[in-house]
């Protein structure tokens, strides 16, 4: 059994009696320890799919299921639980808390599990981002890499079975995107799903499976053709 | 999550925006110390009230001319319809009486040289030291023999002593009332002043004096019957009145031309009055609070606003939306509690500021105090649950993509 399975998934948004397919029904298994890059022009759906596949929205039409269970028959509590314990996030814009410290900010899905070892576990993840020495650090005192690196030792504080990565490079400079994807080829290598979406080909070559949308459909699902090319990093561009 | 991990986050997002928190919870720091000194002042007054009438002495019984309204003593010389002849008479008639005093009271200049004052001129009987409690402190009260010849002797009380003898030995001294000089023989025990009077801002003189030298009547205004145990003064206070109404000659169908109260009439009617504008002191004080709790509301919605991004961060990473809830009604009880405490020292020191700088007599009462604040924290609640409600039901999506 796949990890996710997509299956004819379609999302209208209706807005003022118009309405926007952004997804008109698209299929996709993806097997647990895969790292998948999600390609496609602007305004294709794939901010939208992201959000369906990490519990944040649900699909007009079709099924989603996650570890086998049909996520669009749950509540919002459930959803809420799937997000903290099995899903993380790493937006383009970070989104980190304001005026809280970077360890606070990795903290906080442990706050809503309810865990006990919060900021030994915190402390850890923001070691593994190499950032133990910033933990005290606010958003405003670190660099957009820095950020982007707090925001991904918060995705996986949790040790979630998925990532998902929006753009997560889409705000920094190629060195510096260089870094972050560095990180997430390690957590891949460590046997956690990696999805991301990104327009860029020397970001997408980092994955191993290329699924490319068009007007809210996916045109192409295929691996990456040239993996060996850029897997020793941006250090070769 | 737990509510501690709550509080921190309402501490911090308070903390972020100090001045804001401040004016918000303003409305709450003046509701609960305007409930709290209002009570004070309420209770304050009826307090100065029961210790005024408990200093009228124990088991007592004050008998008034005229038909006395409620809380309304008829004052003047319109009724004169007791005299001391009645006053010989319970004496020897009532059961249970051991003593009594007959007054005859009304204000009147006091010359000293050149220093006068006007004052309370009381005539009296010397009796009324045992059945009033109230007694000279230096020097002496006047005599059977001193009040059967009119004589013109004065004791005087501490406020007029100090005031007409601020640097002389007041015994001995001449003082002179409507034109006529009296000796002065005594200076009364300090009682010390009530909202309402100065209880020391008094001159005795001889019933007698009083009523034939001074102001030319026969009459008296109040008589007051010392009963010698609290269980005779039901008995006592119907033989009293059968009497008078005996000797006034009042036929069956006629009202009392008197009225006789005890303390407890007396105490109940003041406690009465004074509790209804407690009441009603206190209420206003809590529209104020409901005030305070609609800008806690008004600004819980604008920070909910402010903070869709965050919120949408939270959910994003797992809050439910019940943790959400929790998050923002905390704060709002945060501030409303906040805004409790800074209005109970607002309150205290009110109430002491109100017994300076007034000179209104005030009681704090604990029940006030923690009334005030249960109903601060209970707007806290109430209209935080609004704001609290709309930022649970926020879509994570919309709230992620919020500006
Ligand atoms: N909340 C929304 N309301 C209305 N239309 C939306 C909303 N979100 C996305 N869309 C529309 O759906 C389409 C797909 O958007 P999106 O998934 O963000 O694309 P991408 O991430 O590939 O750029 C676009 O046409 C966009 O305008
Ligand atoms: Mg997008």
């Amino acid at each position: 059994m796949s990890l996710i399975t997509v299956r004819n998934v379609e999302k209208i948004y209706r807005m003022d009696g118009v309405e926007v397919h952004a997804l008109r029904g698209i299929s996709l298994a993806i097997e647990p320890g895969e790292f998948v890059a999600i390609m496609g022009p602007s305004g294709s759906g794939k901010s939208t799919c992201m959000n369906i596949l990490g519990c944040l929205d649900r699909p007009t039409a079709g099924t989603y299921l996650l570890d086998g269970t049909d996520v669009t028959t749950l509540g919002d509590e459930a959803l809420a639980r799937l997000r903290n314990r099995r899903l993380g996030f790493v937006f383009q814009s970070y989104n980190l808390l304001p005026r809280t410290p970077a360890i606070e900010n990795v903290e906080l899905p442990l706050v809503y599990a309810g865990a006990v070892d919060r900021r030994a576990r915190a402390r850890a993840a923001l070691d593994s981002v190499g950032l133990g020495a910033r933990a005290g650090h606010l958003p405003t005192q670190l660099s957009g890499g820095e950020q982007q690196r707090v925001a991904i030792a918060r995705a996986l504080v949790n040790s979630p079975a998925i990532i998902l990565a929006d753009e997560p490079t889409g705000n920094l400079d190629s060195s510096t995107a260089g870094e972050i994807m560095g990180l997430l080829d390690r957590l891949s290598q460590q046997g956690i799903t990696i999805i991301l979406v990104t327009h860029e080909a020397d970001i997408a070559a980092h994955a191993r499976r290329h699924v490319l949308f068009r007007d809210g459909r996916i045109v192409s699902d295929e691996p990456a053709r040239s993996r060996t090319v850029v897997a020793q990093g941006p250090a070769q561009r | 999550m737990t509510l501690g991990a709550s509080f921190r986050i309402a501490l911090r997002a308070m903390a972020a925006n100090p001045l804001r928190s401040l004016l918000t919870a303003l409305g709450v720091i003046i509701g609960v110390g305007a409930v709290i000194a209002m009570v004070a002042i309420g209770q304050g007054a009826r307090r100065a009230v029961t210790d005024q009438v408990q200093a009228l002495g124990s088991n007592l019984l004050t008998v008034f001319a005229g038909q006395a309204q409620i809380a309304r003593i008829v004052r003047g010389d319109a009724v004169q319809t007791l005299n001391i002849e009645d006053a010989e008479e319970i004496q020897k008639a009532v059961s249970g009486v051991t003593g009594i005093s007959a007054e005859y009271s009304r204000q009147a200049q006091v010359v000293f040289r050149a220093e006068n004052v006007i004052s309370q001129i009381s005539g009296v009987t010397p009796q009324f030291q045992e059945v009033r409690n109230f007694r000279p402190a230096r020097g002496e009260f006047f005599t059977e023999a001193e009040m059967r010849s009119r004589a013109k002797v004065a004791v005087v009380g501490k406020t007029v002593a100090d005031r007409l003898f601020p640097d002389t030995e007041p015994i001995g001294q001449r003082i002179k009332i409507r034109g006529i000089t009296f000796t002065v023989i005594g200076v009364m025990e300090e009682k010390g002043a009530t909202s309402f009077t100065d209880r020391d801002d008094i001159v005795f003189v001889p019933l007698t004096t009083a009523q034939r030298r001074l102001f030319g009547v026969t009459h008296v205004r109040t008589i007051h019957v010392q009963v010698a145990s609290a269980q005779e003064m039901p008995a006592a206070q119907e033989a009293l009145t059968e009497l008078l109404r005996q000797r006034h000659r009042l036929a069956p169908h006629q009202d009392d031309d008197f009225t006789v109260r005890s303390q407890a009439d007396i105490l109940q009617t003041f406690t009465s009055v004074s509790q209804t504008m407690t009441v009603l002191l206190g209420g206003i004080a809590a529209v104020s609070l409901i005030v305070g709790g609609i800008g806690i509301m008004n600004i819980m919605l604008v920070s909910v606003t402010e903070r869709t991004r965050e919120i949408g961060i939270r959910m994003a990473v797992g809050a439910r939306r019940r943790d959400i809830m929790l998050q923002f009604l905390v704060e709002s009880v945060a501030l409303s509690v906040g805004g409790g405490l800074i209005g109970i020292g607002v309150g205290v020191l009110g109430s002491r500021l109100i017994t300076r700088f007034a000179g209104w007599s005030t009681l704090l009462s604990l029940q006030a105090v923690l009334l005030a604040f249960a109903f601060a924290v209970a707007v806290g609640v109430f209209f935080g649950l609004y704001p609290a409600q709309r930022a649970a039901r926020l879509d994570p999506i919309v709230a992620l993509r919020h500006e």
